[in-house]
Protein backbone atom coordinates (compact mmCIF):
# COMPACT_ATOMS: atom_id res chain seq x y z
CA UNK A 1 0.00 0.00 0.00
CA UNK A 2 1.34 3.43 -0.91
CA UNK A 3 2.42 5.69 1.93
CA UNK A 4 0.47 8.92 2.29
CA UNK A 5 2.80 10.54 4.81
CA UNK A 6 6.25 9.14 5.60
CA UNK A 7 7.88 10.58 8.72
CA UNK A 8 11.53 9.61 9.18
CA UNK A 9 13.65 10.50 12.21
CA UNK A 10 12.11 13.91 12.82
CA UNK A 11 13.68 15.86 15.65
CA UNK A 12 12.81 19.33 16.85
CA UNK A 13 14.17 21.23 19.83
CA UNK A 14 12.95 24.57 21.17
CA UNK A 15 15.99 25.60 23.15
CA UNK A 16 16.46 22.86 25.75
CA UNK A 17 12.99 21.45 25.23
CA UNK A 18 12.94 18.38 23.02
CA UNK A 19 9.58 18.72 21.27
CA UNK A 20 10.18 15.73 18.96
CA UNK A 21 12.81 13.06 19.66
CA UNK A 22 13.38 11.27 16.38
CA UNK A 23 9.81 10.45 15.43
CA UNK A 24 9.37 7.90 12.62
CA UNK A 25 6.20 6.31 11.29
CA UNK A 26 4.16 6.01 8.11
CA UNK A 27 0.54 6.88 7.46
CA UNK A 28 -0.90 4.66 4.75
CA UNK A 29 -2.84 5.94 1.80
CA UNK A 30 -6.60 5.89 2.34
CA UNK A 31 -6.26 5.47 6.08
CA UNK A 32 -8.25 7.26 8.79
CA UNK A 33 -5.38 7.84 11.18
CA UNK A 34 -5.51 9.21 14.71
CA UNK A 35 -2.62 11.13 16.20
CA UNK A 36 -3.21 11.37 19.92
CA UNK A 37 -1.30 12.61 22.89
CA UNK A 38 -1.59 14.89 25.89
CA UNK A 39 -0.95 18.63 25.60
CA UNK A 40 2.71 19.28 24.85
CA UNK A 41 3.26 15.77 23.47
CA UNK A 42 4.54 17.16 20.14
CA UNK A 43 1.46 16.59 17.94
CA UNK A 44 1.10 20.18 16.79
CA UNK A 45 4.84 20.53 16.25
CA UNK A 46 4.78 17.43 14.03
CA UNK A 47 1.77 18.71 12.08
CA UNK A 48 3.40 22.12 11.71
CA UNK A 49 6.53 20.47 10.28
CA UNK A 50 4.42 18.46 7.81
CA UNK A 51 2.57 21.66 6.80
CA UNK A 52 5.78 23.68 6.36
CA UNK A 53 5.17 26.07 9.26
CA UNK A 54 8.10 24.77 11.31
CA UNK A 55 11.51 23.51 10.20
CA UNK A 56 12.67 20.17 11.56
CA UNK A 57 16.16 20.07 13.09
CA UNK A 58 16.68 16.57 11.71
CA UNK A 59 14.80 14.03 9.64
CA UNK A 60 12.46 14.25 6.69
CA UNK A 61 8.79 14.04 5.84
CA UNK A 62 7.21 13.25 2.49
CA UNK A 63 3.62 13.47 1.31
CA UNK A 64 2.78 10.83 -1.31
CA UNK A 65 6.48 10.57 -2.09
CA UNK A 66 7.20 14.31 -2.28
CA UNK A 67 9.63 15.73 0.26
CA UNK A 68 8.01 18.59 2.18
CA UNK A 69 11.19 20.71 1.93
CA UNK A 70 12.88 20.00 -1.40
CA UNK A 71 9.58 19.38 -3.24
CA UNK A 72 7.42 21.63 -1.11
CA UNK A 73 5.15 22.75 -3.94
CA UNK A 74 4.12 19.23 -4.95
CA UNK A 75 3.85 18.11 -1.31
CA UNK A 76 1.65 21.05 -0.31
CA UNK A 77 -0.66 20.62 -3.32
CA UNK A 78 -1.37 17.09 -2.08
CA UNK A 79 -2.04 18.20 1.47
CA UNK A 80 -4.84 20.08 3.20
CA UNK A 81 -4.39 21.17 6.80
CA UNK A 82 -7.08 22.45 9.16
CA UNK A 83 -5.20 24.49 11.75
CA UNK A 84 -6.06 24.21 15.41
CA UNK A 85 -6.41 27.96 15.98
CA UNK A 86 -9.54 29.73 14.78
CA UNK A 87 -7.78 32.02 12.31
CA UNK A 88 -9.41 34.05 9.54
CA UNK A 89 -8.83 37.00 7.23
CA UNK A 90 -11.24 39.79 8.18
CA UNK A 91 -11.00 41.58 4.81
CA UNK A 92 -12.96 39.00 2.81
CA UNK A 93 -16.27 37.21 2.57
CA UNK A 94 -16.51 33.44 2.97
CA UNK A 95 -16.73 32.78 -0.77
CA UNK A 96 -13.91 35.24 -1.57
CA UNK A 97 -11.71 33.56 1.03
CA UNK A 98 -12.33 30.11 -0.44
CA UNK A 99 -11.66 31.30 -4.00
CA UNK A 100 -8.46 33.00 -2.87
CA UNK A 101 -7.37 29.83 -1.10
CA UNK A 102 -8.11 27.78 -4.24
CA UNK A 103 -6.04 30.22 -6.28
CA UNK A 104 -3.00 29.78 -4.02
CA UNK A 105 -3.08 26.10 -4.98
CA UNK A 106 -3.30 26.87 -8.68
CA UNK A 107 -7.06 26.24 -8.99
CA UNK A 108 -9.13 28.63 -11.06
CA UNK A 109 -12.82 28.86 -11.89
CA UNK A 110 -13.01 25.09 -12.30
CA UNK A 111 -12.88 24.90 -8.48
CA UNK A 112 -15.91 27.17 -8.01
CA UNK A 113 -18.60 24.43 -8.25
CA UNK A 114 -16.70 22.40 -5.62
CA UNK A 115 -16.52 25.50 -3.41
CA UNK A 116 -20.29 25.91 -3.70
CA UNK A 117 -20.78 22.21 -2.95
CA UNK A 118 -18.67 22.48 0.20
CA UNK A 119 -20.59 25.59 1.27
CA UNK A 120 -23.79 23.53 0.98
CA UNK A 121 -22.46 20.47 2.76
CA UNK A 122 -20.96 22.44 5.61
CA UNK A 123 -24.15 24.51 6.03
CA UNK A 124 -22.36 27.67 4.98
CA UNK A 125 -24.37 28.48 1.83
CA UNK A 126 -26.34 31.28 3.46
CA UNK A 127 -23.10 32.78 4.82
CA UNK A 128 -21.25 32.76 1.48
CA UNK A 129 -21.37 36.54 1.10
CA UNK A 130 -20.91 37.30 4.80
CA UNK A 131 -17.70 38.86 6.01
CA UNK A 132 -15.46 36.41 7.85
CA UNK A 133 -15.46 38.66 10.90
CA UNK A 134 -19.27 38.37 11.15
CA UNK A 135 -19.23 34.57 11.60
CA UNK A 136 -19.61 32.68 14.85
CA UNK A 137 -16.77 30.45 16.09
CA UNK A 138 -18.47 27.32 14.76
CA UNK A 139 -18.97 28.88 11.34
CA UNK A 140 -15.34 29.99 11.22
CA UNK A 141 -14.33 26.41 12.05
CA UNK A 142 -16.38 25.16 9.07
CA UNK A 143 -14.72 27.70 6.78
CA UNK A 144 -11.30 26.50 7.96
CA UNK A 145 -12.27 22.96 6.98
CA UNK A 146 -13.54 24.12 3.58
CA UNK A 147 -10.28 26.07 3.07
CA UNK A 148 -8.22 22.95 3.71
CA UNK A 149 -10.25 20.97 1.17
CA UNK A 150 -10.63 23.62 -1.50
CA UNK A 151 -7.96 22.11 -3.76
CA UNK A 152 -9.29 18.55 -3.22
CA UNK A 153 -6.13 17.22 -1.53
CA UNK A 154 -5.79 13.43 -1.27
CA UNK A 155 -4.31 13.84 2.24
CA UNK A 156 -6.04 15.92 4.90
CA UNK A 157 -4.81 16.74 8.40
CA UNK A 158 -7.37 17.94 10.91
CA UNK A 159 -5.73 19.40 14.00
CA UNK A 160 -8.39 19.24 16.70
CA UNK A 161 -11.23 20.23 14.35
CA UNK A 162 -13.94 19.64 16.94
CA UNK A 163 -12.31 21.56 19.79
CA UNK A 164 -14.87 23.90 21.32
CA UNK A 165 -17.69 23.16 18.84
CA UNK A 166 -21.23 22.16 19.75
CA UNK A 167 -22.59 18.62 19.42
CA UNK A 168 -24.48 19.32 16.19
CA UNK A 169 -21.45 20.73 14.42
CA UNK A 170 -19.30 17.92 15.73
CA UNK A 171 -21.67 15.39 14.19
CA UNK A 172 -21.76 17.35 10.89
CA UNK A 173 -17.97 17.29 10.82
CA UNK A 174 -17.83 13.58 11.63
CA UNK A 175 -20.18 12.79 8.73
CA UNK A 176 -18.21 15.04 6.43
CA UNK A 177 -14.87 13.48 7.39
CA UNK A 178 -16.28 9.96 7.08
CA UNK A 179 -17.63 10.74 3.60
CA UNK A 180 -14.27 12.15 2.57
CA UNK A 181 -12.54 9.04 3.83
CA UNK A 182 -14.96 6.78 1.95
CA UNK A 183 -14.07 8.66 -1.23
CA UNK A 184 -10.42 7.68 -0.74
CA UNK A 185 -9.02 10.67 1.12
CA UNK A 186 -6.38 9.93 3.74
CA UNK A 187 -7.50 11.63 6.93
CA UNK A 188 -5.19 12.36 9.84
CA UNK A 189 -7.04 13.46 12.95
CA UNK A 190 -5.74 14.87 16.19
CA UNK A 191 -8.27 15.24 18.95
CA UNK A 192 -8.66 15.26 22.69
CA UNK A 193 -12.07 13.57 22.34
CA UNK A 194 -10.88 9.99 22.57
CA UNK A 195 -14.29 8.49 21.82
CA UNK A 196 -14.10 10.41 18.53
CA UNK A 197 -10.77 8.80 17.67
CA UNK A 198 -12.01 5.36 18.76
CA UNK A 199 -15.10 5.72 16.56
CA UNK A 200 -13.42 7.10 13.44
CA UNK A 201 -9.79 6.02 13.28
CA UNK A 202 -8.53 2.76 11.81
CA UNK A 203 -5.05 3.19 13.25
CA UNK A 204 -3.80 5.33 16.06
CA UNK A 205 -0.43 6.67 17.15
CA UNK A 206 -0.03 7.93 20.69
CA UNK A 207 2.65 10.53 21.05
CA UNK A 208 4.02 11.55 24.41
CA UNK A 209 7.06 13.60 25.42
CA UNK A 210 8.03 13.95 21.77
CA UNK A 211 8.14 10.22 21.03
CA UNK A 212 5.72 7.65 19.65
CA UNK A 213 4.56 5.49 22.57
CA UNK A 214 2.51 3.14 20.43
CA UNK A 215 1.18 2.87 16.90
CA UNK A 216 -1.42 0.18 16.24
CA UNK A 217 -4.81 -0.45 14.72
CA UNK A 218 -7.62 0.67 17.00
CA UNK A 219 -8.75 -2.92 17.86
CA UNK A 220 -5.13 -3.92 18.63
CA UNK A 221 -4.76 -0.89 20.83
CA UNK A 222 -7.94 -1.67 22.71
CA UNK A 223 -6.87 -5.29 23.14
CA UNK A 224 -3.67 -4.10 24.84
CA UNK A 225 -5.54 -3.33 27.99
CA UNK A 226 -5.72 -6.65 29.95
CA UNK A 227 -8.58 -5.46 32.11
CA UNK A 228 -12.38 -5.48 32.17
CA UNK A 229 -14.53 -3.31 34.36
CA UNK A 230 -17.36 -4.63 36.50
CA UNK A 231 -19.70 -2.13 38.08
CA UNK A 232 -21.82 -3.49 40.91
CA UNK A 233 -24.41 -1.96 43.20
CA UNK A 234 -24.78 -3.78 46.52
CA UNK A 235 -28.20 -4.22 48.05
CA UNK A 236 -29.06 -2.81 51.52
CA UNK A 237 -26.00 -0.53 51.55
CA UNK A 238 -23.78 -3.52 52.22
CA UNK A 239 -19.99 -3.09 52.42
CA UNK A 240 -17.72 -4.73 49.87
CA UNK A 241 -15.91 -7.81 51.26
CA UNK A 242 -12.27 -7.25 52.23
CA UNK A 243 -11.07 -9.69 49.53
CA UNK A 244 -12.46 -7.49 46.71
CA UNK A 245 -11.36 -4.08 47.99
CA UNK A 246 -7.99 -4.21 46.21
CA UNK A 247 -9.84 -4.38 42.87
CA UNK A 248 -11.80 -1.13 43.31
CA UNK A 249 -11.10 1.30 40.48
CA UNK A 250 -13.67 3.90 41.47
CA UNK A 251 -17.19 4.71 42.54
CA UNK A 252 -19.93 5.97 40.23
CA UNK A 253 -23.41 6.99 41.47
CA UNK A 254 -23.35 4.67 44.43
CA UNK A 255 -21.95 1.76 42.41
CA UNK A 256 -18.47 0.35 42.83
CA UNK A 257 -16.32 -0.20 39.73
CA UNK A 258 -13.91 -3.11 39.96
CA UNK A 259 -10.95 -3.46 37.61
CA UNK A 260 -10.51 -7.14 36.78
CA UNK A 261 -7.41 -8.48 35.08
CA UNK A 262 -8.35 -10.88 32.30
CA UNK A 263 -7.37 -14.47 33.21
CA UNK A 264 -6.55 -13.57 36.81
CA UNK A 265 -9.83 -12.24 38.14
CA UNK A 266 -12.76 -14.03 36.49
CA UNK A 267 -16.11 -12.31 37.01
CA UNK A 268 -17.41 -15.52 38.60
CA UNK A 269 -14.89 -15.18 41.44
CA UNK A 270 -16.36 -11.78 42.33
CA UNK A 271 -19.88 -13.17 42.45
CA UNK A 272 -18.64 -16.14 44.53
CA UNK A 273 -16.99 -13.79 47.05
CA UNK A 274 -20.18 -11.73 47.32
CA UNK A 275 -22.28 -14.88 47.79
CA UNK A 276 -19.89 -16.17 50.47
CA UNK A 277 -20.27 -12.88 52.34
CA UNK A 278 -24.06 -13.07 52.03
CA UNK A 279 -24.30 -9.88 50.00
CA UNK A 280 -27.06 -9.44 47.45
CA UNK A 281 -26.59 -7.48 44.24
CA UNK A 282 -28.95 -4.71 43.18
CA UNK A 283 -27.39 -4.00 39.79
CA UNK A 284 -24.54 -5.30 37.61
CA UNK A 285 -22.89 -3.67 34.62
CA UNK A 286 -19.76 -4.63 32.67
CA UNK A 287 -17.64 -2.26 30.62
CA UNK A 288 -14.89 -3.00 28.10
CA UNK A 289 -11.84 -0.78 28.35
CA UNK A 290 -12.01 2.20 26.01
CA UNK A 291 -9.33 4.30 24.38
CA UNK A 292 -9.25 6.63 27.33
CA UNK A 293 -8.13 3.78 29.61
CA UNK A 294 -5.35 2.83 27.17
CA UNK A 295 -4.40 6.47 26.69
CA UNK A 296 -4.12 7.12 30.42
CA UNK A 297 -2.15 3.89 30.92
CA UNK A 298 0.34 4.70 28.13
CA UNK A 299 0.80 8.38 28.78
CA UNK A 300 1.07 7.90 32.56
CA UNK A 301 3.83 5.38 31.94
CA UNK A 302 5.51 7.94 29.66
CA UNK A 303 5.34 10.56 32.37
CA UNK A 304 6.91 8.22 34.87
CA UNK B 1 -1.53 29.82 -16.76
CA UNK B 2 0.57 27.37 -14.71
CA UNK B 3 -0.49 26.57 -11.13
CA UNK B 4 2.52 28.51 -9.81
CA UNK B 5 1.61 31.56 -11.89
CA UNK B 6 -2.01 31.31 -10.77
CA UNK B 7 -0.85 31.19 -7.14
CA UNK B 8 1.22 34.33 -7.66
CA UNK B 9 -1.61 36.17 -9.45
CA UNK B 10 -4.05 35.17 -6.68
CA UNK B 11 -1.77 36.51 -3.96
CA UNK B 12 -1.29 39.74 -5.92
CA UNK B 13 -5.04 40.06 -6.43
CA UNK B 14 -5.70 39.34 -2.75
CA UNK B 15 -3.20 42.02 -1.68
CA UNK B 16 -4.80 44.57 -4.04
CA UNK B 17 -8.29 43.60 -2.80
CA UNK B 18 -7.06 44.07 0.76
CA UNK B 19 -6.08 47.72 0.35
CA UNK B 20 -8.94 48.34 -2.10
CA UNK B 21 -11.49 47.28 0.51
CA UNK B 22 -10.29 50.13 2.78
CA UNK B 23 -9.61 52.71 0.06
CA UNK B 24 -10.56 55.63 2.30
CA UNK B 25 -7.65 54.71 4.59
CA UNK B 26 -5.17 53.54 2.00
CA UNK B 27 -5.54 56.11 -0.81
CA UNK B 28 -7.90 58.95 0.10
CA UNK B 29 -6.42 59.72 3.53
CA UNK B 30 -2.78 60.02 2.41
CA UNK B 31 -3.79 62.17 -0.56
CA UNK B 32 -5.76 64.53 1.70
CA UNK B 33 -2.82 64.75 4.13
CA UNK B 34 -0.41 65.58 1.29
CA UNK B 35 -2.76 68.17 -0.21
CA UNK B 36 -3.07 69.79 3.24
CA UNK B 37 0.73 69.98 3.47
CA UNK B 38 0.74 71.58 0.05
CA UNK B 39 -1.90 74.16 0.97
CA UNK B 40 -0.25 75.09 4.26
CA UNK B 41 3.36 75.20 3.06
CA UNK B 42 2.55 76.82 -0.27
CA UNK B 43 0.58 79.55 1.52
CA UNK B 44 3.13 80.05 4.30
CA UNK B 45 6.19 80.02 2.04
CA UNK B 46 4.76 81.35 -1.22
CA UNK B 47 7.12 84.36 -1.17
CA UNK B 48 10.17 82.19 -0.62
CA UNK B 49 12.63 82.15 -3.50
CA UNK B 50 12.54 78.81 -5.27
CA UNK B 51 15.61 76.62 -5.48
CA UNK B 52 15.41 76.50 -9.24
CA UNK B 53 15.12 79.40 -11.64
CA UNK B 54 11.73 79.81 -13.21
CA UNK B 55 10.04 77.33 -10.86
CA UNK B 56 7.79 78.58 -8.10
CA UNK B 57 8.06 77.21 -4.56
CA UNK B 58 4.67 75.54 -4.94
CA UNK B 59 5.81 73.79 -8.13
CA UNK B 60 9.01 72.74 -6.35
CA UNK B 61 6.95 71.33 -3.48
CA UNK B 62 4.55 69.09 -5.44
CA UNK B 63 6.97 66.37 -6.69
CA UNK B 64 8.57 66.07 -3.25
CA UNK B 65 5.21 65.70 -1.56
CA UNK B 66 4.11 63.08 -4.09
CA UNK B 67 7.31 61.08 -3.56
CA UNK B 68 7.09 61.42 0.22
CA UNK B 69 3.55 60.05 0.11
CA UNK B 70 4.66 57.23 -2.21
CA UNK B 71 7.50 56.32 0.18
CA UNK B 72 5.24 56.25 3.24
CA UNK B 73 2.47 54.30 1.50
CA UNK B 74 4.75 51.71 -0.06
CA UNK B 75 6.11 50.97 3.40
CA UNK B 76 2.67 51.01 5.01
CA UNK B 77 1.11 48.64 2.47
CA UNK B 78 3.44 45.69 2.91
CA UNK B 79 4.21 46.20 6.60
CA UNK B 80 0.57 46.53 7.65
CA UNK B 81 -0.53 43.58 5.53
CA UNK B 82 2.09 41.28 7.03
CA UNK B 83 1.69 42.37 10.63
CA UNK B 84 -2.11 42.08 10.40
CA UNK B 85 -1.78 38.57 9.00
CA UNK B 86 0.67 37.67 11.74
CA UNK B 87 -1.39 39.10 14.57
CA UNK B 88 -4.65 37.61 13.22
CA UNK B 89 -2.85 34.32 12.60
CA UNK B 90 -4.04 34.03 9.00
CA UNK B 91 -0.48 34.11 7.64
CA UNK B 92 -0.60 30.30 7.98
CA UNK B 93 -2.85 30.14 4.91
CA UNK B 94 0.01 31.57 2.86
CA UNK B 95 2.73 29.67 4.69
CA UNK B 96 1.00 26.35 4.00
CA UNK B 97 0.32 27.21 0.34
CA UNK B 98 2.61 26.00 -2.47
CA UNK B 99 4.04 29.49 -3.00
CA UNK B 100 7.76 30.16 -3.10
CA UNK B 101 9.68 33.18 -1.75
CA UNK B 102 9.76 34.85 -5.17
CA UNK B 103 5.98 34.67 -5.54
CA UNK B 104 5.53 36.10 -2.05
CA UNK B 105 7.96 38.90 -2.74
CA UNK B 106 6.67 39.71 -6.22
CA UNK B 107 3.01 39.76 -5.20
CA UNK B 108 3.50 41.93 -2.11
CA UNK B 109 5.76 44.39 -3.94
CA UNK B 110 3.52 44.65 -7.01
CA UNK B 111 0.44 45.24 -4.85
CA UNK B 112 2.32 48.05 -3.08
CA UNK B 113 3.26 49.49 -6.51
CA UNK B 114 -0.40 49.47 -7.53
CA UNK B 115 -1.32 51.37 -4.37
CA UNK B 116 1.49 53.93 -4.66
CA UNK B 117 0.78 54.44 -8.37
CA UNK B 118 -2.85 55.13 -7.49
CA UNK B 119 -1.84 57.52 -4.71
CA UNK B 120 0.61 59.37 -7.01
CA UNK B 121 -1.88 59.63 -9.88
CA UNK B 122 -4.68 60.88 -7.61
CA UNK B 123 -2.34 63.40 -5.96
CA UNK B 124 -1.10 64.71 -9.29
CA UNK B 125 -4.69 64.72 -10.61
CA UNK B 126 -5.79 66.86 -7.67
CA UNK B 127 -2.87 69.31 -7.78
CA UNK B 128 -2.13 69.64 -11.51
CA UNK B 129 -5.15 71.88 -12.31
CA UNK B 130 -3.76 74.38 -9.77
CA UNK B 131 -0.03 73.70 -10.07
CA UNK B 132 0.80 72.65 -13.65
CA UNK B 133 4.12 70.80 -13.88
CA UNK B 134 6.34 70.00 -16.85
CA UNK B 135 7.58 66.44 -17.37
CA UNK B 136 11.11 66.81 -18.71
CA UNK B 137 12.39 63.25 -18.19
CA UNK B 138 9.47 60.79 -18.06
CA UNK B 139 11.70 57.70 -18.00
CA UNK B 140 13.63 58.99 -15.00
CA UNK B 141 10.34 59.95 -13.34
CA UNK B 142 8.92 56.47 -13.80
CA UNK B 143 12.19 54.71 -13.00
CA UNK B 144 12.68 56.57 -9.72
CA UNK B 145 9.03 55.98 -8.83
CA UNK B 146 9.41 52.23 -9.42
CA UNK B 147 12.71 51.92 -7.55
CA UNK B 148 11.53 54.04 -4.60
CA UNK B 149 8.20 52.22 -4.30
CA UNK B 150 9.78 48.78 -4.58
CA UNK B 151 12.53 49.68 -2.08
CA UNK B 152 10.12 50.95 0.54
CA UNK B 153 7.73 48.07 -0.08
CA UNK B 154 10.71 45.74 0.55
CA UNK B 155 11.60 47.62 3.75
CA UNK B 156 7.93 47.33 4.74
CA UNK B 157 8.06 43.57 4.20
CA UNK B 158 11.22 43.34 6.28
CA UNK B 159 9.53 45.32 9.06
CA UNK B 160 6.43 43.12 8.78
CA UNK B 161 8.52 39.96 9.01
CA UNK B 162 10.60 41.17 11.97
CA UNK B 163 7.70 42.77 13.90
CA UNK B 164 5.69 40.72 16.36
CA UNK B 165 3.05 43.35 17.13
CA UNK B 166 1.62 46.60 15.75
CA UNK B 167 3.80 48.66 18.11
CA UNK B 168 6.93 47.46 16.32
CA UNK B 169 5.61 48.73 12.98
CA UNK B 170 4.61 52.04 14.59
CA UNK B 171 8.15 52.38 15.99
CA UNK B 172 9.64 51.63 12.55
CA UNK B 173 7.37 54.27 10.99
CA UNK B 174 7.89 56.92 13.67
CA UNK B 175 11.64 56.55 14.16
CA UNK B 176 12.79 55.64 10.66
CA UNK B 177 10.38 56.26 7.80
CA UNK B 178 8.79 59.56 8.88
CA UNK B 179 12.00 61.37 10.00
CA UNK B 180 13.97 60.26 6.94
CA UNK B 181 11.17 61.26 4.57
CA UNK B 182 10.72 64.68 6.23
CA UNK B 183 14.48 65.32 6.24
CA UNK B 184 14.97 64.47 2.60
CA UNK B 185 14.46 67.81 0.91
CA UNK B 186 10.72 67.62 0.37
CA UNK B 187 10.14 71.14 1.63
CA UNK B 188 13.50 72.72 0.75
CA UNK B 189 16.57 72.37 -1.44
CA UNK B 190 19.48 70.80 0.46
CA UNK B 191 21.64 73.67 -0.83
CA UNK B 192 19.83 75.87 1.68
CA UNK B 193 21.05 73.74 4.61
CA UNK B 194 24.10 74.36 6.84
CA UNK B 195 27.18 72.32 5.76
CA UNK B 196 26.68 69.50 8.32
CA UNK B 197 23.04 68.89 7.42
CA UNK B 198 23.87 69.31 3.74
CA UNK B 199 26.39 66.45 4.07
CA UNK B 200 24.04 64.40 6.26
CA UNK B 201 21.26 64.68 3.69
CA UNK B 202 23.52 62.97 1.16
CA UNK B 203 23.51 59.84 3.34
CA UNK B 204 19.72 59.68 3.31
CA UNK B 205 18.46 57.38 0.51
CA UNK B 206 15.07 59.12 0.56
CA UNK B 207 16.81 62.35 -0.50
CA UNK B 208 17.88 60.73 -3.78
CA UNK B 209 14.38 59.37 -4.38
CA UNK B 210 12.85 62.82 -4.01
CA UNK B 211 15.63 64.58 -5.91
CA UNK B 212 15.52 62.07 -8.77
CA UNK B 213 11.73 62.29 -8.93
CA UNK B 214 11.96 66.08 -9.04
CA UNK B 215 14.50 65.78 -11.89
CA UNK B 216 11.89 63.83 -13.86
CA UNK B 217 9.61 66.86 -13.75
CA UNK B 218 12.02 69.78 -14.06
CA UNK B 219 15.07 68.32 -15.78
CA UNK B 220 17.36 69.53 -13.02
CA UNK B 221 17.81 68.77 -9.34
CA UNK B 222 20.19 69.14 -6.35
CA UNK B 223 22.51 66.27 -7.37
CA UNK B 224 23.26 64.76 -10.82
CA UNK B 225 20.47 62.42 -11.90
CA UNK B 226 22.81 59.45 -12.37
CA UNK B 227 23.72 59.74 -8.70
CA UNK B 228 20.05 59.64 -7.68
CA UNK B 229 19.38 56.68 -9.96
CA UNK B 230 22.44 54.83 -8.64
CA UNK B 231 21.41 55.39 -5.00
CA UNK B 232 17.81 54.36 -5.73
CA UNK B 233 18.95 51.21 -7.58
CA UNK B 234 21.51 50.35 -4.88
CA UNK B 235 18.97 50.83 -2.10
CA UNK B 236 16.47 48.69 -3.97
CA UNK B 237 18.99 45.88 -4.51
CA UNK B 238 20.00 45.91 -0.84
CA UNK B 239 16.45 45.98 0.52
CA UNK B 240 15.20 43.38 -1.98
CA UNK B 241 18.14 41.08 -1.20
CA UNK B 242 17.58 41.38 2.56
CA UNK B 243 13.87 40.74 2.17
CA UNK B 244 14.36 37.74 -0.12
CA UNK B 245 16.94 36.29 2.26
CA UNK B 246 14.38 36.49 5.07
CA UNK B 247 11.72 34.83 2.94
CA UNK B 248 14.03 32.07 1.70
CA UNK B 249 15.48 31.32 5.13
CA UNK B 250 12.10 31.60 6.85
CA UNK B 251 13.58 34.14 9.29
CA UNK B 252 10.94 35.02 11.91
CA UNK B 253 8.37 33.25 9.76
CA UNK B 254 9.22 29.62 10.43
CA UNK B 255 9.70 28.53 13.99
Amino acid sequence: MQTAIAIAGVRKNYGKLEALRGVSFDIRRGEFFGLLGPNGAGKSTLISIIAGLVSADEGSISVLGHDTVSQFRAARRLLGVVPQELVFDPFFTVREMLRIQAGYYGCGKEAWPWIDEMLERLDLADKATSSMRALSGGMKRRVLIAQALVHRPPVVILDEPTAGVDVELRRTLWHFMTDLHKQGTTVVLTTHYLEEAQELCERIAILDHGAVQVIETTPQLLARHPFRFLRIKLANDAQLPESLRALVAGEVNGSVELKLEVGKHPIGSVFAALRAAGIDLEDVHTREPDLEDIFVQLTTKGAA
Amino acid sequence: MSPDQRGFVTLLKKEVMRFWSVLAQTVTAPVITAVLYLLVFAQALKDRTSAYEGISYTEFLVPGLVMMTVIQNAFANTSSSLIQSKVMGNLVFLQMAPLGPLEWYGAYILAALVRTFLVAVVMLGVTLPFVPLPVEAPLVLFGVFLLASASLASIGMIAGIVAQKFDHIAAFTNFFITPLSFLSGVFYSVHALPPFWYQASHLNPFFYMIDGFRYGFFGHADVPVWQSLAWCAGFFILSAAACLWMLISGYKLKR
